[in-house]
């Protein structure tokens, strides 16, 4: 449905993005990591067609944004960066000019308006005027300018940012639902939100990708994932760790603790992913009969995923 | 095509909304009015001459008036589209960017076009004074409307470069301001003393004012028309060819 092939954009003499590509297809919901400045926002600018890029070309539905940008533009809904909506209008009738604007009349767009205040929550600011409402309710508004048409293509810069946890909750659920049957682009700092609703994610760093995967894969990036932990009480650690070292998979294993607690984690040898490894470490604990508190599996964590791809040297230092 | 019109019109509508959503667009034609009124019967020694002619009194101003109105209210066209963000909204609309440009010229012209219309008493005053030549009337509404047409569409090109309005402002007034210079007579006459006549009519042929004078005399000339349709025109194209940089093209 998105096609984006080698999208640079130069501004000046500075590459804010430097040769992009992916696909998304219906059903996908495809998020937009990276650190700030990365260049997600301008990405997301040249898909939806507001800047020409320097090289590189979008295909929305087959159409070429650069050279049918009428047609490629009616199947997108865009909630840019800073959700703008114009000041002097109310809700309602902000809402209503997008409908007009998506070539929806009469019954058409008196039903548009109703179903997209109520999936943004809306209905109780209808008649406000736009530039006095909180910044979430104006964050709001222009997502729901977004949804005005039921597009089939949704690109959501930062959806979630602004709003308060119940709204970030909710227009998760909406992305998720969406993404059934639309291809949804969005961006975030929010890395729960990546697992909570992308079926896919992409790293952008300095203007490249770094990582594209599921958020299943890139945790599996983490070096701790696969590794398992395990806490218990009442034993000298270096019993502990003679005990753990003797299974056979295990490949090495740290042990911290205070107060009487042990922690200690176990990195397998091989990563097999199916829990073998707690397996193993139950039938030692239950063989000594240790008092613990926690045994599990690490799934590997996208934040130290995101921090080793994005800043490879302080990652390392720090862990 | 039809599709084009339509959304012109949606744009349209929601800046003339904005106008009048707003106390300044009372505030302007209020003041447009008595600015017009001041000026014509108190500058323009409109009882003093004993002629009821409206072209001297009442549309000479013109040019000084709209140098400072139209900017007024041209210069938020882009500069606060700019600055609020929302031109990032309006331009990833399913439309040509032109509709947006020729819809936001227009919605302003309507508004100056009303402000303009409601001059009316001024004119019954003349009429019910004195015999006013009907030709001169029309043809100084016509040139009077054009002329606002211009420095509007100045003032959009200008209102896109910026996301400032104060800046847009300021840099309209002074382009607006060369424009009628280049043709008013003391420049005109200074000029004479030392370019020859070829230029003199060219800078002349420029300038707003020269061909303003022609439709105050009740004269619609082809060529005066052509001016003022040529310079909406182009400052049309330009403020297209702004708004394409400002994307970063
Ligand atoms: N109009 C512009 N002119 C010049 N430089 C720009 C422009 N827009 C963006 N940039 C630069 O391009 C780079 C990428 O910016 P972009 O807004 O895409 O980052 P981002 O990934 O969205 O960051 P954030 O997470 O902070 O939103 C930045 O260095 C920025 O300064
Ligand atoms: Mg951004």
């Amino acid at each position: 449905m998105i096609t984006v092939e080698n999208l640079v954009k130069e501004f000046g003499s500075k590459r804010a993005v430097n040769g992009i590509s992916f696909t998304v297809q219906r059903g996908e919901v495809l998020g937009f990591l990276g650190p700030n400045g990365a260049g997600k926002s301008t990405t997301m600018r040249m898909i939806t067609g507001f800047m020409p890029p320097t090289a590189g070309r979008v295909l929305i539905g087959g159409h070429d944004v650069s050279e049918s940008p009428i047609a490629a533009k009616r199947l997108v809904g865009y909630l840019p960066e800073s959700a703008p909506a114009y000041p002097d209008m109310t809700v309602h009738g902000f809402l209503s000019w997008a409908a007009e604007m998506r070539g929806l009349k009469g019954a058409g767009r008196a039903e548009a308006i109703r179903r997209v205040s109520g999936l943004c929550f809306l209905e109780s600011v209808l008649q406000q005027s736009v530039d006095t409402l909180s910044k979430g309710y104006r964050h709001r508004t222009c997502l729901a300018q977004a949804l005005i048409h039921d597009p089939e293509v949704l690109v959501l810069d930062e959806p979630t940012d602004g709003l308060d946890p119940n709204q970030k909750h909710e227009v998760r659920q909406l992305i998720k639902r969406m993404g059934q049957n639309k291809v949804i682009i969005f961006s975030t700092h929010i890395l729960e939100e990546v697992e909570a609703c992308c079926s896919r994610a992409i790293i952008i760093d300095r203007g490249q990708i770094v990582a594209n995967g599921t958020p299943e894969e890139l945790k599996a990036r983490s070096e701790f994932a696969g590794s398992v932990t395990l806490r218990v009480h009442g034993v000298a650690g270096d019993t502990v760790r003679t005990r753990l070292a003797g299974i056979g998979s295990v490949e090495k294993v740290t042990v911290g603790g205070e107060n009487g607690q042990v922690s200690a984690r176990l990195f397998p040898k091989v990563r097999t992913g199916h829990g073998e490894l707690a397996k193993a470490v139950a039938e030692v604990v239950t063989r000594e009969g240790w008092r613990f508190d926690e045994l599990h599996t690490e799934e590997g964590r996208l934040d130290e995923v995101f921090r080793s791809i994005t800043m490879p040297d302080t990652a390392k230092s720090q862990s | 095509m039809n599709d084009a019109l339509r959304h012109v019109w949606t744009i349209a509508k929601r800046e003339l909304g904005g106008y009048f959503n707003s106390p300044v667009a009372y505030v302007f034609i209020v003041i447009f009015l008595l600015l017009n009124g001041f000026f014509t019967f108190m500058l323009g020694y409109f009882f003093e001459r004993g002629q009821a002619s409206l072209a001297e009194p009442f549309f000479s101003w013109h040019p000084w008036l709209y140098l400072f109105l139209v900017p007024a209210v041209g210069m938020r066209l882009w500069a606060e589209e700019r600055r609020s963000g929302t031109l990032e909204l309006l331009l990833t609309m399913p439309i040509a960017p032109w509709q947006a440009i020729v819809a936001k010229f227009l919605a302003s012209w309507i508004f100056l076009g009303i402000a303009l219309a409601l001059t009316f008493p001024i004119v019954i005053t003349t009429a019910y004074l004195g015999d006013p030549d009907r030709g001169t009337v029309i043809g100084g509404y016509i040139g009077s409307f054009l002329l606002a047409g211009a420095y509007l569409g100045i003032t959009e090109m200008v209102s896109a470069i910026t996301r400032n309005q104060i800046i847009a402002f300021i840099i309209s007034v002074v382009i607006c301001f060369l424009m009628i210079l280049c043709g008013w007579e003391p420049v005109t006459n200074l000029l004479v003393t030392w370019a020859p006549e070829r230029v003199v009519d060219l800078v002349k042929g420029l300038s707003t004012w020269y061909h303003y004078l022609a439709f105050q005399r009740g004269v619609v000339d082809f060529r005066d028309l052509l001016y003022f349709a040529s310079v909406i025109g182009m400052s049309l194209f330009a403020t297209g060819v702004v708004l394409r940089g400002v994307r970063g093209a």
